[in-house]
Parts: C-alpha cells; sequence; structure tokens
C-alpha cells in the first residue's frame, strides 16, 4: 500500500497495516507520541486495532522534553 | 503590535535554576512563576491583560481555561505534558490552533530550527533535542525557539483577520 506518513510518500508490502504493525516496521521506538490517521487523533489503546489502508495520510508526533 | 489579553497557567515556582532561560529575575525566586510572569509583563506593559491561574493543568482544565483564547501556546517541560495537551486540543478543539515548542535543549545546530504545521497544530523546534541532565536547555536555543512560536501567533491571528 502507499500512503502519506509526516508528509513523505511511503510504500509497505502489505496491504494495510495497524498502528502498532507500523510502529514496529518503521522501528519508532519512542515512548511519547502523538499519531492521527487522516486528521483523526489515534489513541494509544487503539495502536493494536486501529487500521491504516491505501492512501492514508498518517502522522507520527514524538514528542519529547524541554520547556 | 502585540496581543491585548494573555491567559497564562503554572503551578510552580520560580527557582535559580531557571533563571538561565526564563523571564523571571533573581529577586523573584521563591514566587510562583504565573504572579512573577504577570508582572513582569505589566511592568514592560501595564496595558496588556493578563489573566494568571496558579494550578497544574490536567486535561478538564484545557477548555474551561483555554476555550475563550483565539491561540494556545504550549511551554510545558515534559513530553507527557505535551501529549495531554495535544490530545485534549485534537478531541476537543480541534479547530482552535495550539503552537507547541518540541526540540529545544543544548547549543549549536540553531539551523535545525523550524516549525512545520500539522491541520491546526504548529511545531516549532528541532524536534531532536530533548533536555536533561546531560543536554540542558539554556537561553539562546530555549529563545530562537520561543520567539518562532511568538512569530508563528502573529502569523495566524495576522492570517484571520486578512481573511476578513
Amino acid at each position: 500500500m502507499k500512503i502519506v506518513l509526516n508528509n513523505n510518500p511511503a510504500v509497505f508490502t502489505q496491504p494495510s497495516l495497524t498502528v502498532s504493525q507500523l510502529l514496529t516496521e518503521r522501528n519508532y521506538t519512542f515512548k511519547m507520541l502523538v499519531i492521527k490517521i487522516n486528521g483523526t487523533l489515534v489513541k494509544k489503546s487503539e495502536y493494536e486495532t486501529a487500521a491504516i489502508r491505501d492512501g492514508d495520510d498518517v502522522s507520527v508526533l514524538h514528542l519529547i522534553s524541554g520547556g | 503590535m502585540g496581543i491585548g489579553r494573555l491567559v497564562i497557567a503554572d503551578f510552580d515556582v520560580v527557582e535559580e535554576s531557571n533563571l538561565n532561560r526564563q523571564y523571571y529575575f533573581f529577586d523573584q525566586i521563591g514566587k510562583k512563576k504565573s504572579l512573577a510572569l504577570k508582572e513582569n509583563i505589566r511592568r514592560i506593559n501595564p496595558l496588556v491583560e493578563v489573566e494568571a491561574h496558579e494550578i497544574k493543568i490536567i486535561a478538564s482544565d484545557v477548555k474551561p481555561l483555554f476555550g475563550v483564547c483565539d491561540v494556545l501556546v504550549e511551554a510545558f517541560d515534559w513530553a507527557d505534558q505535551k501529549a495531554m495537551l495535544i490530545e485534549t486540543m485534537l478531541e476537543q478543539m480541534p479547530r482552535k490552533p495550539l503552537v507547541v515548542g518540541l526540540g529545544v535543549a543544548g547549543w549549536g545546530a540553531g539551523n535545525a530550527i523550524h516549525c512545520r504545521r500539522i491541520d491546526n497544530l504548529y511545531i516549532c523546534g528541532d524536534e531532536i533535542s530533548e533536555a536533561g541532565v546531560e543536554l540542558p536547555p539554556i537561553a539562546p536555543k530555549v529563545g530562537m525557539v520561543a520567539n518562532l512560536q511568538a512569530d508563528t501567533v502573529i502569523g495566524i491571528l495576522l492570517r484571520e483577520f486578512v481573511s476578513l
């Protein structure tokens, strides 16, 4: 499937992925994340079930401390 | 040109270690930050209305305190607080602009500081430099990111006015 991930095109061999699978696939091991699919927030409790499909616009924001 | 009304919230007290980057002075050590900042703003311009809250913000505080504001600016220390605010905004006030600071620690590599937008979320910082014991946040970079946040706020407000 082809998606937009953090404003860049990304291609995966799988036809769809759960958010958890995407994080594993891309090695996003960070603890604090805010994830949106097509403009909608995906909560941490939904990572195992929320599906990413062809054409989706996904943003994975890594939050770090400091201010 | 400036902002006529500000709503600020902080539970914390001014400490000596804050003085390297936060807008407080030596004689304010021990004071509540929200009150000290209100004093400092009003010394710059007494015509600015400052509504100061001494409170540790949790998700349920966000809309009651900041729902009246046109733009929110995030300046928390910790990643989990930033996550809480971003998620709360996305769920409860997704059309209201939120400008966050992300990656403000250390020195050098100022070129990595940027501002990017995801819908109504604006992210300012280098998104890499996590503050910690080995990489403290200090004034120059913190100031650059804070000013970029302020500049972003002005851009948001002026576009809104222009679009009328």
